[in-house]
């Protein structure tokens, strides 16, 4: 909603937001080149995952001290605030996630030509999913829609639910056979770094709600 | 903004800091934390009111362009500060100025000056609006009937430039017979400024412009400055702490020394000052542990 008395508040605002919206897709360029770089095992395309990471923890700071700004000189209230407010916590949460992001593409040049320990299936559904959740959060929140949020938050369950079954899977193949445990531990903890893109995930979409309800606390199951 | 670190210092008064940083706006424009272009520099003006020393050793520099705000207690020679920029300080009896006050280079205290010609350029806007007991048209047409414009249509022109600069043309364009007086504050506030625009002055001093107002008229103001900044440099006196924080580029912080005389504390970028400020005495006001 724009206000037309600050139009020039506003503009900063909008430049926040705008802002936010890169470092998101900076997040989506390098997650989708991660897992590339995963069923393709283009070691070149993880390095460059793991390169481009400092462009996005630059971007990060960036945002932060635009947010610190902003509350320093506008003195924000009521929903500009909260937006503020989440713009800052939501940079840290998208930074966190391409950390992870980054995370994948280092095991992929770890693991450089070696065979993989099983086919991958689910490890891709965990992956695709979490895109979906990062793209449905940051669509949440250019709408502010908090209803649209809340669907990203339940998501979650899915990928507990594969990171569990991914777990049990693993598990099992090292017990049967320690001489295993190296690849095994490989794609346990890429299942794992997806884990927590997902955690990360509804994260934003509390920070959605946040900011259109006011409302600053924990997402609960099927809330 | 963000702000980072550039290179070396520019070409500044000795009085100031050569440390040299940018701040960087979300929508991508960018101030100087120390400005290296100057429309008005103070050099180490000392203000005596008789034997009452109001203003010890002050320096700044006024950026082209650019809103720069001063604050602090009160006492603490603000106004006297923004009053010596167009000299009206000298209307005071016994009013006294060591040290030089520069205006695109030239020193306005010089022997050579022509005081008439520094007040056009460097107009002022007060704290409480005071527009004539005339007509809105005559309000503003009266500085520039005073410089020797006659021609009704040059006049009409101005006028409306005038008005439309203050963004009070819409709301009395078809009323322009009416008494100033007749206006709500805010659009009076918006007329005095439209005066002074009317000579067509290169820096317009403002003293405390919005405390008479409510707070939307406030926030108007505040955008008008915003706008104005593009053709005119601005300079601003204000107790509103928010405000200097809100609108102004660069903030000149002020206190009163035991012997009642002003200094300047520190200058610096206006976000410096709110969020990084390098004086223990700045950080102190405006955190509000110091009134």
């Amino acid at each position: 909603m724009s206000n037309p008395i600050r139009p020039t508040f506003d503009h900063e605002l909008h430049g926040l937001q705008d802002n936010l919206l890169r470092l998101g897709s900076m997040l989506e360029a390098a997650l989708g080149r991660a897992i590339q770089s995963l069923t393709t095992r283009d070691v070149g395309l993880a390095q460059q995952v793991v390169a481009d990471d400092d462009k996005i923890n630059a971007l990060r700071y960036e945002i932060e001290e635009e947010c610190f700004l902003a509350l320093a000189t506008q003195q924000p209230t009521a929903r500009d605030l909260r937006s503020v407010m989440a713009a800052f916590s939501m940079a840290a949460d998208l930074e966190r996630m391409a950390d992870h992001a980054e995370g994948i593409a280092t095991i992929v040049v770890r693991m450089g030509d070696e065979p993989l320990l099983k086919p991958l299936i689910d490890i891709p559904r965990m992956a695709d999913t979490c895109r979906d959740m990062l793209r449905g959060a940051l669509d949440a929140y250019v709408l502010r829609d908090e209803a649209k949020a809340r669907a990203v938050a339940r998501r979650d369950d899915v990928i507990d639910d594969l990171y569990q079954q991914v777990f049990r899977e693993l598990l099992s193949f090292m017990l049967e056979d320690p001489h295993t445990i190296t690849r095994a531990l490989y794609l346990l903890f890429i299942a794992h770094n997806l884990e927590r893109i997902g955690d990360r995930a509804v994260n934003l979409a509390e920070r959605v709600i946040f900011i259109t309800s006011g409302e600053l606390k924990e997402f609960k199951g099927s809330v | 903004m963000t702000l980072t670190m550039t290179s070396a210092a520019p070409a500044a008064p000795t009085a100031l800091p050569q440390l040299v940083t940018v701040a960087r706006r979300a929508d991508g424009t960018s101030v100087e934390a120390v400005p290296s272009q100057q429309k008005m520099v103070v050099d180490c003006v000392t203000v005596h009111y008789g034997k009452f020393r109001a203003l010890a050793d002050v320096s700044l520099t006024v950026a082209p362009n650019r809103i720069t705000a001063l604050i602090g207690p009160s006492g603490c020679g603000k106004s006297t500060l923004l009053r010596s920029l167009n000299r009206m300080n000298d209307l005071t009896p016994n009013a006294r100025v060591d040290g030089e006050i520069r205006l695109d280079g030239e020193n306005i205290y010089g022997p050579s000056t022509d005081v008439v010609d520094v007040r056009r350029r460097v107009g002022m806007v007060f704290q409480r609006p005071n527009p004539f007991p005339k007509s809105i048209y005559d309000n503003v047409a009266y500085g520039p009937r005073l410089y020797g414009v006659t021609r009704k249509a040059e006049l009409d022109e101005m006028v409306e430039t005038s008005l439309r600069r203050s963004a009070l043309w819409d709301e009395v364009k078809d009323k322009l017979a009416q008494s100033g007086l007749a206006l709500s504050g805010g659009q009076q506030q918006r007329l005095c400024i439209a005066r002074a625009l009317a000579v067509e002055p290169e820096v317009i001093l403002m003293d405390e412009p919005a405390s008479a107002l409510d707070p939307v008229a406030t926030l108007k103001i505040e955008e008008l400055m915003q706008e104005l900044k593009a053709e005119y440099t601005i300079v601003i006196v204000t107790h509103n702490m928010q405000q200097a924080a809100r609108v102004s580029d660069y903030t000149g912080m002020m206190m009163m020394r035991p012997d009642r005389s002003g200094e300047m504390v520190e200058f610096a970028a206006t976000p410096v000052i709110f969020t990084r400020p390098k004086d223990r005495r700045t950080e102190d006001y405006v955190t509000g542990r110091f009134g």
